[in-house]
């Protein structure tokens, strides 16, 4: 197995916070100023701490920014549509912040974008919490090899991958290192 | 993961705290606005009950039903089992049928057992109450409810180590008891049982469990951290276990002056249907110290995720 390394730890707080940035930048074209319109849902278990990083650049950067309400959790296990075929996975936690979905513009976080399948569950799961104004989509990675209509609004890096090939994402709250590597 | 839930003693340690967590996530989705989930589409649960119940049935059925899952009452009654038919028969209409899960109910110890393994049936089978033999899913919702009291919000990952837990009453024909004396031992809690002698099963050497013939006593020596009270099963009784209902309700029922001498972080569960004024008066039994509502409330929790933990992954395990 070889294993190369694609994104070492400055470019994943470069991507992070460009994405930040391009975050706010949009926003902006929806509501003049502020972020109260604005909450980001991190997806177990690599999204969740990319979405704390990137709420924590937009907090820095756009004062009164309220990160209670502006950070949440969403686990799509439920909604997957492979459970059938797959063994049991355990379910973790869902935090919405508490002033809901209704009428916001709900970004999306996750590590990796691959088959798309992974969004269309959590497309699915948010449904159920509420009627946002717009989804976006931030992913770190976007290595191709989509099975559904579905793609990314805010991405650190594109990637060509042949279908094989494993991403590894390595964030130092939950790994060693920060580091995107590819194996094959 | 595991086809068949037919007894407590079947879960090891983590499989156990597995569910209790799943079960954690299965609550937080019962306080939404939107109760439901699309896990189970497509799924057929049948609720196969040979004896009487409200909780147990409603509470599978309204799990089954948040989980998207197609669900068939069956009931013994207005039934062709009141024809005659017999439960191999029934079982395996079931199955011709596509049944994906069966929830079985009888009042004869081991029927879920010969259900999962004779091959009458290929889905997955969990044992809600068997005669006088196990209800496993009522002690994992005891367990999830102790857990939930003790710990709060941080209850994930926990077990009941030294927890002291007094199971009082009609131990002999309680599958509560025994489903929950097996959970219970595997969560690393402590149990004692305290019943009058004719209440007790004749040999109970092999149980883990401290046995205690005065319900005052161990109030006062052991000072339990759970009290919980059995059902007197006045129909499984074929003989006189105990003088007179009024002498039972006064030596083994619990009333407000044995609730005085609880620790105040104590707490009185029912697995339900209570006899009020028997095994339980009123003022005991409304509590703040009583869990008895909220037992009721896991239970569709608990089921939930027993239900999510047999049915997901289920056609992997057949290839």
């Amino acid at each position: 197995m070889t294993t190369r390394t694609v994104l070492s730890s400055d470019d994943i707080d470069r991507a992070v916070t460009r994405i930040a940035h391009e975050i706010l930048e949009a926003n902006t074209a929806l509501q003049k100023s502020g972020t109260s319109n604005l909450v980001i849902l991190g997806i177990p278990t690599r999204g969740v701490l990319l979405a704390e990083r990137i709420a924590k650049v937009i907090a820095r950067n756009e004062p009164g920014t309220d990160a209670s309400q502006l950070l949440g959790r969403l686990d799509i296990t439920m909604y997957r549509d492979d459970l059938a075929s797959n063994p049991t996975r355990p379910v973790t936690e869902t935090l919405i912040p508490s002033q809901g979905i209704d009428d916001k513009v709900v970004v999306l976080v996750d590590d990796v974008l691959f088959s798309g399948r992974t969004i269309r569950a959590a497309l699915d799961a948010l449904n159920d919490f509420g009627r946002p104004r717009a989804v976006k989509l931030a992913v770190l990675v976007d290595r191709g090899h989509r099975e559904l209509p579905i793609r990314a609004d805010f991405v650190g890096k594109n990637l060509p991958t042949a279908r094989e090939e494993r991403i590894r994402v390595q964030l130092t709250e939950s790994d060693a290192e920060n580091s995107v590597v590819i194996e094959s | 993961m595991i086809k068949y839930l037919l007894s407590a003693g079947d879960l090891t340690r983590d499989q156990a705290i597995e569910i209790l967590d799943i079960a954690e996530g299965m609550a937080d989705v019962n306080e939404r606005e939107i109760k439901k989930l699309p896990t189970l589409r497509g799924k057929t649960v049948v609720n196969l009950f040979f004896e009487d119940s409200t909780r147990t049935r409603i509470s599978f059925e309204l799990a089954a039903k948040r989980l998207s899952a197609d669900v068939i009452n069956f009931s013994a009654k207005g039934s062709s089992v009141s024809k005659g038919e017999s439960l191999k028969d029934t079982a395996q209409t079931l199955e011709a049928m596509g049944a994906d899960a069966v929830v079985i109910r009888h009042p004869a110890s081991g029927a879920a057992n010969v259900l999962a393994h004779s091959n009458w049936i290929n889905g997955a089978i969990v044992n809600a109450g068997d005669g006088t033999h196990e209800h496993p899913t009522q002690a994992l919702l005891d367990a999830f409810t102790m857990r939930k009291r003790i710990h709060g919000a941080n209850s994930k990952g926990k077990a009941l180590e030294g927890l002291k837990v007094a199971i009082v009453g009609d131990v002999l024909h309680s599958r509560v008891a025994r489903s929950n004396l097996l959970l219970l031992n595997t969560l690393g809690a402590e149990v004692h049982f305290v019943a009058p002698p004719t209440l007790l099963p004749a040999n109970p050497s092999n149980w883990k469990a401290k046995l205690h013939y005065s319900l005052d006593e161990t109030l006062e020596l052991e000072k339990p951290d759970v009290v919980m009270m059995l059902r007197v099963q006045a129909e499984r009784m074929n003989a006189s276990f105990f003088p007179s209902e009024r002498e039972y309700a006064r030596i083994w029922g619990f009333n407000a002056d044995r609730l005085k001498t609880l620790k105040p972080s104590a707490f009185l569960m029912h697995p339900g249907p209570m006899n009020r004024g028997l095994e339980i008066d009123a003022i005991s039994a409304d509590s703040p110290q009583s869990t008895v509502l909220e037992q009721v409330a896991n239970g569709v929790s608990v089921r939930m995720a027993v239900l999510y933990s047999l049915l997901s992954g289920e056609r992997a395990a057949d290839v």
